[in-house]
Order: C-alpha cells, then structure tokens, then sequence
C-alpha cells in the first residue's frame, strides 16, 4: 500500500498578538497624557470594568452572528429585560441587600444574575421561534423584524413598568471604593471585572474544550458540513441563540446596577456600542469581541477625561481606525 | 448480483427555478466501488447532495439499506451510516487535525486502531496532528477530509472528486489509499472526473448526462471501450494516461 505523506514542513502558524497587545499600549500610551498615576488607575480600571459589562453584553451577539448569520437588532430587547430582572428580583431580597456584609448581597445577587440569564434564555427561544426562524438567511427582514422585536419588547416593558426611571440601589457591601494608594477603585466595578472574567473564561473553555465548543466553532465555519457528520444544526442555533440572550440578560443586570436604574430604552441604547464591539472583534470571534470592548471602554474613559468632545466620536473613531487596519476586525472568524 | 445498498429511483431535483436532476436511476451495490462519472455538470456533484439531503428531491424515491430517505434530514441521513466527502473538502480550517476527526466521530473519541489504520496511509496527519487544518496542503486537506469520513465506519461513502486539483503523484498515492479503504468492506460511491482513477478503483460505473443516467455496467467494460468512452464522455482514455 502506498502512503501519502506530503509531510512537508507547514508554514508556521504564527500566534497573533498584537490585538492582545492593543489595551496595553492605549493603557501606556495614556499614562503621560493623563499625567496622574491615580487618576490613570481610576481611568484604567473603570474603563476594565466597562469593558466587561459590554463584553457580557456583546458576546452572545458575536456567537449569534458567527453561528446563526443572523443580524440580531433585538439583541438589545434581552439586556433590558434583564435589567427589569434585576427590579423584580431584587424587590423582595431589600434586607439581604442593605445587609452590610457581602455574603448577604451576594445571596441576593447571583440568584439574580442566575433569574435574569434564565429569564432572557427562554425569551431568547421564543424570540428565535416567533422571529428569527422565518428569516434565517435574508438579512433585510432580520434587520427589520428584530428591529420590531426590540420596540415591542420596550414597549410591553413600559406598559409593565411605567416609563419613569426605576431606581437600583447596589448592593450595601458593594457601594464606596477600595482606596488603592492614591487612587479609588469601586467596589462594584471590580466585582464587573470579575464577573466578565469568568463569562469570557467560560465561553473560551467551552469553545476550545469541549465538543460542544468544537461543534460552535464548526458550524461558524462551515454549517451545512457539520449536519452532514450528523449534527443538528438548528438545535445548535437555539442552544446559542438562548445563550446570547443570557448573556445579554446578566449583562444588562450588570448594566442597570452600574448605573443604579433601570429603563426600558437601556438595550436600545447599547445597541450601537456592542454592534461596534462585534465589528471591531471580527464577527464570529469571541477573543475580539473581549479586547474589543476593554479598547472601546478604555478609550471612552481616557478620551472622556482628557477631551470630553472627543469622546462623542471616540468609538466611531475607533471603529474605523481597526477596519482601516484589519478590513474584517482584529480575529476574523467568519468569511462572511 | 450484489444486493443494493442505495437505490435512486426516479430522482428529480429542482435548485431554485433550475430543474438539475431529471428522473436519476441507479442502484450502489454493498461493498463494491461505484463511480459517477460524466461532463461537467452532468448533475453528478447534485446526485451526491441529494443522496446526502443537502438538495431535497422533487420527485421520485432513494432508500439506503432498506429505508426511505429522501425525505430525511441531512444529520438522519448521516447518522444512518452515510458519509460524506464534498468537492470543496469542507474541513473545518479553524480547528486542529485532531479536532476535525474528533467532531466526526459521532460515538465518542476516535479508535485507536482504527486512526493506526488510517495513519498508515494518510501518515501526515499523523504529523499535523496538533496543527490548525487551515494550515495544511491541498493535499493534506484532501487527507483529511476523507479521513473524517472514515474515522468510524460507515455504510456508505459519498466521495466527490477527490483527485480535483492534487498534483500526479498525490493523485497515484490516493488511488491507492482508496483502493485500501474498499479492502476494507466499504462501500463507495465516487465522483471522479479523471478517467485513470476512475479506471483504477471503480467496479461498476454509472455515466451522467443532462440529469440523467445514461449508461451503466462494468467500469472494467467502459475502460476497454475506447468508442463508448468518446460517445459518453467525449474522452478518450489514451489522451488520459
């Protein structure tokens, strides 16, 4: 029997670095224009914990696109409805919240964080059944009805719970800062850093350790293959699409309690910024949706103190100095 | 007379506003090597696709080992026992070597025997075990990709043209790496658009043209026959070799 063995030497797969590398040198780079070391901690690490809370928000519409080809415009829709999660649940848990002690307000907050991502998973599948299944493949109609989705969803939000601002105290434990030498660091926002830590572990465990990761990872590349080795592709879909919701849900309890209210038009206002995050990322790619929400919060924060006009533009700008850079983002994924 | 694994029987399939397929018959007998041969866009690569699901049939039936499937989804069709190599190898290049035959092998990790086997004639991937599919040769890729249909075994192996675009002597090496996968006991059904692979490795031949089947017999017969060759194929096998 003849072998082949075109064993040929490959070419070296060269590991890319330079994305990763990206926050460090606008951390460094901002360093002598914000001239205090305190200030450019504070800066640094609330703009980390932005990062986070955008990256829990974005990173289930970056699997959702990669995966399903579907143009989510509801996405938004899930991060509010997890916000008002956070009002519902947190109503009758008001002792464990006031409670100084932050075991107590963690035995509020993650049942919460638990209910919301429950929640928003199971909006999620029936608004993958109602809306999303009759479009897959026609990106016009995806636009426009998710678009529909995420204003009927707003709307039923105010219709539930009236369209004042509805007011989200943090946690006691969780309130004032950690003074770390000159600089103030919020309690909560570490806890932000935390918990997108652990979302972005997981989501690169499960997709790189698992058979379930592989199968994500596939059908990104290649769908109609991964049903021809005998998987079913649209279990797949829903099981990420329900997800992403999730995601979205604790990311916009995240949100809301960072910004102690919650508000119906919470989701549509992130749209834009978790769109530019996933474009910035590479579509599909969960490791550039990461970096590029802690470059997009980073430089709002450095921009935001060092020249406030400029922060108005500073994630539009950002956005087009990457595809100049990178036409399809840092990692693409998807040829699409 | 072998008994038939897959049985086409009056298969129409339409893509779009396009009607490919009109009224295919053909039987792939258990066990032995099929080839589909004809011109370009005969409806061969379509014959693959429907078999496989990927293109419903209109019209008219496929059973595979006693049971109907035209009507059956891609993944049924697949866990049934068919497997499936495309024209375009569809290797998934974002994972490893190791990763791609894991995701085919549907009952749990890999044999270890049967990888040996297949190391023994694909030894590169052996190799690339740990490297990213994207990075290997035309050839490594085609490797692979019929490796992922033969990590577990399978009834039926639907190949299509895996001899496109590899160099002569990577093209001699997998005729007989697929003369060695038939050794085996499976059972292929092979587009092949190169008359010597076809010639070297099939039994029996069915030859497409304009959607239809419109020879079949012996492909040892087809070989010695320079004239029906021209008729059918318009080649002749000397300007071939």
């Amino acid at each position: 029997m003849s072998a082949i063995d075109t064993g040929a030497a490959l070419p070296q797969q060269k590991t890319d670095y330079i994305p990763v590398l990206l926050p460090i040198a606008l951390a460094l780079l901002a360093f002598p224009l914000v001239g205090s070391f305190s200030t450019w901690t504070t800066l640094t690490l609330a703009g980390l914990a932005m990062g986070m809370m955008i990256f829990a928000m974005a990173s289930g519409l970056t699997l959702v696109f990669g995966l399903m080809d579907v143009m989510n415009f509801g996405h938004g829709a899930f991060v509010a409805v997890g916000a008002y999660v956070a009002v519902v649940a947190f109503a009758p848990m008001g002792a464990l919240m006031q409670s100084p002690s932050l075991a107590a307000n963690l035995m509020a907050l993650i049942p919460a964080m638990l209910l919301a991502m429950i929640v928003t998973g199971v909006a999620g599948y029936v608004f993958e059944r109602l809306l999303v299944r009759p479009v897959y493949g026609q990106h016009l109609k995806q636009i426009l009805i998710t678009m529909g989705g995420l204003i009927v969803i707003e709307q039923l939000l105010y219709a539930t719970f009236g369209p004042q601002l509805n007011p989200l105290p943090l946690p006691a434990a969780l309130r004032g800062s950690i003074p770390l030498g000159a600089a103030a660091i919020e309690k909560y926002r570490l806890l932000a850093v935390v918990v997108g830590l652990i979302v972005f572990l997981a989501l690169q465990f499960t997709l790189t350790r698992t058979k379930l990761g592989l199968l994500i990872r596939a059908g990104v590349e290649n769908g109609e293959m991964v049903e021809a080795l005998g998987y079913r592709i649209r279990r797949l879909f829903i099981g990420v699409f329900m997800a992403g919701s999730a995601l979205a849900g604790l990311g916009g309890l995240m949100w809301a309690l960072y910004r102690e209210q919650a508000h119906a038009s919470i989701g549509g206002e992130m749209m834009v910024t978790t769109f530019i995050v996933i474009i910035i990322g590479g579509l599909g790619s969960v490791g550039g949706c990461f970096i590029g929400s802690i470059l997009l919060a980073l430089l709002a924060n450095y921009a935001g103190f060092l020249a406030p006009k400029v922060a108005l533009i500073s994630n539009i700008a950002l956005m087009v100095a990457v595809l100049l850079w990178r036409p399809r983002g840092l990692y693409p994924v998807t040829s699409r | 007379m072998t008994e038939a694994l897959l049985t086409l029987s009056g298969v129409h399939t339409h893509i779009g506003r396009y009607h490919i397929l009109h009224g295919v018959d053909f039987d792939v007998p258990r066990g032995r090597t099929t080839m589909l041969l004809g011109r370009n866009g005969a409806g061969k690569t379509t014959t693959l696709r429907t078999i496989m699901g990927l293109w419903p049939a209109s019209q008219g039936s496929i059973h595979f080992d006693g049971a109907r499937i035209d009507k059956a989804a891609t993944p049924d069709i697949a866990t049934s026992g068919v497997a499936y190599v495309p024209e375009t190898m569809a290797i998934f290049s974002d994972l490893t070597v190791k990763e791609n035959l894991v995701l085919a092998a549907r009952a749990g990790a890999p044999d270890e025997r049967r990888l040996e086997w297949m190391f023994g004639f694909f030894p590169a991937l052996r190799k690339f075990w740990l490297s990213r599919a994207g990075t290997l040769s035309g050839g490594q890729k085609q490797m692979l990709s019929i490796a992922r249909a033969i990590v577990e075994e399978r009834k039926l192996l639907l190949i299509d043209e895996p001899t496109k675009g590899l160099a002569p002597a990577i093209v001699s090496a997998l005729i007989e790496c697929l003369k060695e996968i038939a050794r085996s006991g499976a059972t292929i059904l092979l587009v092949e658009q190169n008359f010597r692979v076809a010639q070297d490795v099939g039994d029996l031949v069915h030859v497409m043209d304009s959607g239809r089947i419109v020879h079949s017999g012996a492909m040892a017969d087809l070989a010695a026959d320079d004239s029906l060759q021209k008729r059918l194929l318009g080649l002749s096998l000397d300007s071939h070799q």
